[in-house]
């Protein structure tokens, strides 16, 4: 019976462990297969812990097992069988393969950290990772050429087979960056700037999450990695270095005034008066695949009910509901639909 | 007076439980009926089945916490709970499990066994002990008094700052947690002082300290990481409060204050206490297997060292919760040898428990299943702690259900696996009762099961990249199919445990009669009767060796321990105090008799934590003061506690 429930549960765990390995599809965010250099290099050790693990239960739950089936018996008897002073050899055996195999590992682990300490080679591109209550922001740094410098929010583009250097800090509480099919994960820390890289090995799209408890909406802090062929990345780049692009239709340049009206003080779209800092910057939101920090799909339905009612979307989350008007709702849609 | 007034050369008689002196005893030791009685009673088995019964009551709190949240998590995109109620529950359920339940129970054990394994008659000080469950009761009912108020602590148990800021977290939930915790904090250090004091000086003659059970070393052990342990998080959580409450910036960066600085304190606190919630439950597994595998246990030695060894490398690890704050290189992998390191002295434990079994003759009792099912609990809760040991793979499994797993596997598999077993073994004891075989086999498969379903396929709710602490999760990240099942199996491990619960409830009135030594025990709390008298020994007992039972039966020790003759020590409240190594007889103590100072200091206490909660700057004085002048009337030098020859002589 105890054999049984024990081989049920492990193969349970097994089998979805897994559904874990044979790729990206079936599960997003496992960590059991990697798409990047950091997450790469850490693999062999990740598997290779899982397997001593797994071993290391089975050899101990086998020698449980086996000794209560050698001789158990089902009452007391009162005798006490002689002190068997032989067995301490158990200990001193198996403590000695125990210590041996440690240091093994520690060995491994070093030479693991010290491979992901730093990327292959120079980061060709730096992206500063800002935390918020909850939503991601992300400058792209160009510290040659400030002009070259922009923001977008919950979704990064990277060219693929490079290595990016990501600077992290918070706004406000402590998040934590984690895209687990390219790194491992840092915390984002107010007063202090963390560093980390990825480097994507094909491209494609991995989502990631904030894994550290910050709050109401932890739970939907989602953001998203395209790693992108070099030549769509700099496309890509190109088009986020613009401004906004001026309304051009009657409905469109009202829309813009009641964004303004409505949402500059939290948000900026670059072009416009609208300058707020609180809240993502919308410049290009139309070329992102979601809303609301990766919990929506960006398409004009749940864009209006997003701004007519974002509490019930993402209760707690930091943007008020406005009562916006139907009529203003519509306009700033139009407006927004422009930001590609 | 002289010197000489202090000695007296005790008479040595001999006595059994319904001797004239022991009439006496009865008499002297008893806690007086009434409701007085109740609040001034100090006997250190009301203490222990105070903290069990209380523990067990929060662990079951705790329990119905979880099953709301397991609901919650069943099934993606599901709107039970809103979030605030979901981060208020596992922040309210860790911090019932971890502090009000894990530790306390433990205490129950070792304030109900220490005097009765250590042959003596109550704690080094006894109105301490009823002082520090007094104490723990309050702070828990201060903690859980912010359910009434609906502010409940809601930034998980690790609290990081600045989310648990004012400025963050404008509600009393944080102040409830802060305040509860200091509050908490002085239950602990008083009751670890008694714990080492008692180890040290109150054991019965000839008892020395390789002679002692496995648990008292544990507690013991604990007690002391304690004292050196809470300091920090009283101090974190008193800084956090100053910061809430005053503007000072101890962690707010804007004032040049270091968010990080939270959590060095907080983990140096809170990785020993790991090892404090479950040394102890692997020193009584290390005490009662034997009872059951009909042989002591194999390598007394290297498991005491083994236990003292986890303790003090504890200190030196609680980094490897911070791999991921951006720490330097060299001081991760200084923190990840350490912690691989660790696991050596947990596997010196590990071998000697199946050591024991194999070189025994296993007895198939309840109390042994949940022992030996311990022994591979404790194996995947370790081996899933050394995972996450390598800096470069704790990357990717921390903040993962993967934690959450590995957590769960010690504080169930570790601490709970134990702690049934062990109520099987001293239940009797308690009670005069044996729980119910049958009903307790029912109960043990079925929590088992459950806690395997439910925490094994964890681990790859974990590799399958679930954060933890989310209150809902979207569909297709492949989550669905093992949260499903830890939901199963934690409803299938409340049905165990209810059942578990049940066969107390009915042993306790209805159990077979268990006599004095029901598991044919070698230690000496087995010498005395079922339950046992106020005064646990009618003379002070003599031990020869680390079975005083056994003796005839097992080569060990020298000569024969004696608990029928000994030193008759019944002039009022008497106890005998012996010399820390060897255990040679050195003064006769006098014992406190009962009081109801413990009761109202920590009345006067609460009041003092409730005004500062509630910012009523008055009552905080208020209760200040009366606590200072509580103190200064229980600890005025009374004439009856000074050592003096007794006039029979």
């Amino acid at each position: 019976m105890t054999r049984f429930a024990k081989i049920a549960a492990f193969t349970v765990a097994g089998l979805a462990s897994a559904a874990a390995a044979p790729g990206a599809a079936a599960s997003p965010m496992g960590y059991l297969n990697a798409d990047g250099q950091f997450a790469g290099r850490i693999l062999p050790l990740l598997w290779g812990l899982f397997i001593l693990s797994v071993t290391v239960i089975l050899v101990i739950a086998a020698l449980v097992i086996a000794g209560v089936a050698r001789r158990a018996r089902r009452a007391v008897i009162r005798e006490v069988p002689l002190v068997d002073s032989h067995a301490t050899a158990w200990i001193a055996i198996g403590v000695g393969v125990t210590t041996l195999i440690l240091i093994g590992f520690v060995a491994w682990s070093s030479v693991t950290l010290a491979r992901i300490a730093y990327p292959p080679s120079d980061p060709a591109l730096t992206i500063r990772v800002t935390g918020h209550q909850w939503w991601w922001e992300f400058r792209y740094l160009d510290h040659k050429d400030p002009s070259q410098s922009f923001v977008t929010a919950n979704e990064i583009h990277i060219p693929v087979g490079k290595p990016v250097r990501v600077e992290l800090q918070s706004a406000d509480v402590i998040h934590e960056f984690w895209v687990p099919s390219l790194a491992g994960k840092t915390q984002t820390i107010p007063g202090q700037t963390n560093v980390t890289w990825l480097e994507a090995d094909r491209p494609g799209v991995y989502r990631g999450q904030c894994t550290q408890y910050c709050g109401n909406q932890h739970a939907h802090m989602v953001l998203a990695v395209f790693a992108d062929r070099p030549d769509s990345f700099e496309a890509w780049r190109k088009d986020q270095l613009r401004d906004a692009p001026q309304p051009n239709t009657q409905e469109t340049s009202l829309g813009e005034r009641d964004f303004v009206q409505h949402c500059a003080a939290c948000h900026t779209v670059r072009g416009t008066v609208a300058e707020g800092k609180l809240g993502p910057d919308l410049t290009h939101l139309m070329s992102r695949s979601t809303i609301a920090a990766g919990i929506l799909p960006n398409n004009p339905g749940y864009l209006s009910g997003w701004i007519a009612n974002p509490q019930n979307l993402k209760p707690g989350a930091l943007m008020p509901d406005l009562d916006i008007s139907g009529p203003d709702l519509a306009s700033i849609r139009s407006f927004l639909l422009t930001l590609n | 007076m002289t010197a000489a007034e202090y000695h007296r050369v005790p008479r040595i008689i001999g006595a059994d439980y319904d001797s004239p002196i022991a009439r006496t005893l009865e008499r002297t030791w008893e806690t007086k009926p009434g409701i007085y009685g109740w609040i001034s009673s100090v006997d250190h088995k009301e203490v222990g089945i105070r903290y069990l019964v209380t523990s067990f009551i929060f662990l079951i709190l705790g329990g119905c916490m979880a099953l709301v949240m397991r609901l919650q998590l069943a099934t993606p995109n599901e709107s039970l709970l809103t979030p605030e109620q979901y981060n208020e529950l596992f922040s309210a359920h860790a911090i019932t499990m971890i502090f009000l339940y894990a530790q306390p129970v433990l205490s129950g054990f070792s304030n109900y066994l220490f005097p009765l394994v250590l042959g003596g008659r109550d704690m080094a000080f006894p109105r301490m002990n009823m002082f520090s469950y007094w104490l723990y009761l309050a702070a828990g009912l201060f903690m859980y008094s912010s359910i009434i108020v609906g502010a409940v602590p809601n930034n998980g148990w690790f609290n990081y700052a600045p989310f648990s800021l004012k400025e963050y977290n404008p509600g009393m939930n944080m102040d409830f947690y802060a305040l509860g915790m200091v509050f908490l904090g002085i239950s602990t250090t008083v009751g670890s002082a008694n714990f080492v004091v008692t180890f040290l000086r109150m054991r019965a003659p000839g008892m020395s300290i390789n002679r002692v059970p496995i648990l008292t070393w544990g507690t013991t052990t604990i007690s002391v990481g304690n004292l050196l342990a809470v300091p920090s998080v009283s101090l974190a959580f008193f800084l956090l409060w100053l910061d809430r409450r005053f503007g000072t910036h101890f962690f707010k960066p804007e004032g040049g204050g270091q968010p990080l600085l939270w959590q060095h304190l907080f983990w140096m606190f809170a990785h020993p206490w790991v090892y404090v919630v479950v040394l102890p439950a692997m020193g009584m597994v290390s005490d009662a297997l034997p009872f059951f595998c009909r042989r002591p246990l194999v390598g007394y030695t290297v498991v005491v060292l083994g236990t003292i060894t986890t303790m003090a490398l504890g200190f030196g690890v609680w980094l490897h919760h911070m791999f991921a704050t951006g720490i330097p290189f060299l001081a991760s992998v200084f923190f990840s040898g350490a912690s691989f390191v660790i696991a050596i002295p947990s596997a010196v434990s590990v071998f000697a428990w199946i050591a024991t079994i194999w070189s025994g003759r296993p007895v198939m009792t309840c109390a042994f299943l949940y022992f030996a099912s311990f022994i591979v609990m404790f194996t995947i809760g370790g081996v899933s702690g050394v995972m996450t040991a390598a800096v470069a793979a704790d990357l990717q499994l921390t903040s993962t259900y993967f934690v959450v797993a590995h957590i769960h596997y010690v504080l169930i598999g570790i601490n709970l696996f134990a702690v049934l077993g062990a109520l099987h073994v001293w239940f009797p004891k308690m009670t005069g009762r044996l729980m119910d075989e049958k009903v307790g086999l029912v109960a043990f498969w079925i929590i088992f099961i459950g806690f395997n379903v439910a925490f094994l396929p964890m681990h790859a709710t974990g590799f399958l990249g679930m954060p933890r602490r989310i209150y809902t999760y979207p569909a297709g990240l492949g989550w669905e199919a093992t949260n499903m099942l830890t939901t199963v199996g934690a409803f299938i491990l409340a049905v165990g445990l209810l059942t578990y619960v049940i066969n107390i409830l009915r042993s306790r009135s209805s159990g077979a009669l268990a006599g004095p030594n029901p598991w044919d025990g070698g230690t000496m709390e087995w010498a005395t009767p079922s339950p046992p008298p106020p005064y646990n020994f009618p003379v002070v007992p003599t031990v020869a060796s680390r079975h005083p039972l056994w003796e005839g039966r097992i080569p060990e020790g020298v000569g024969r321990s004696e608990w029928r003759n000994g030193m008759a020590l019944d002039d009022g409240k008497e106890a005998l105090a012996t010399t820390v190594l060897d255990a040679q007889p050195d003064a006769i103590l006098k014992m406190p008799e009962d009081s109801p100072a413990p009761f109202i200091v920590t009345l006067t206490i609460s009041a003092f934590f409730v005004g500062l909660l509630l910012q009523l700057w008055w009552l905080a004085g208020a209760g200040g003061f009366a606590t200072l002048a509580g103190l200064l009337v229980w600890l005025w030098p009374e004439r009856e506690l000074e050592q003096r020859a007794g006039a029979a002589q």
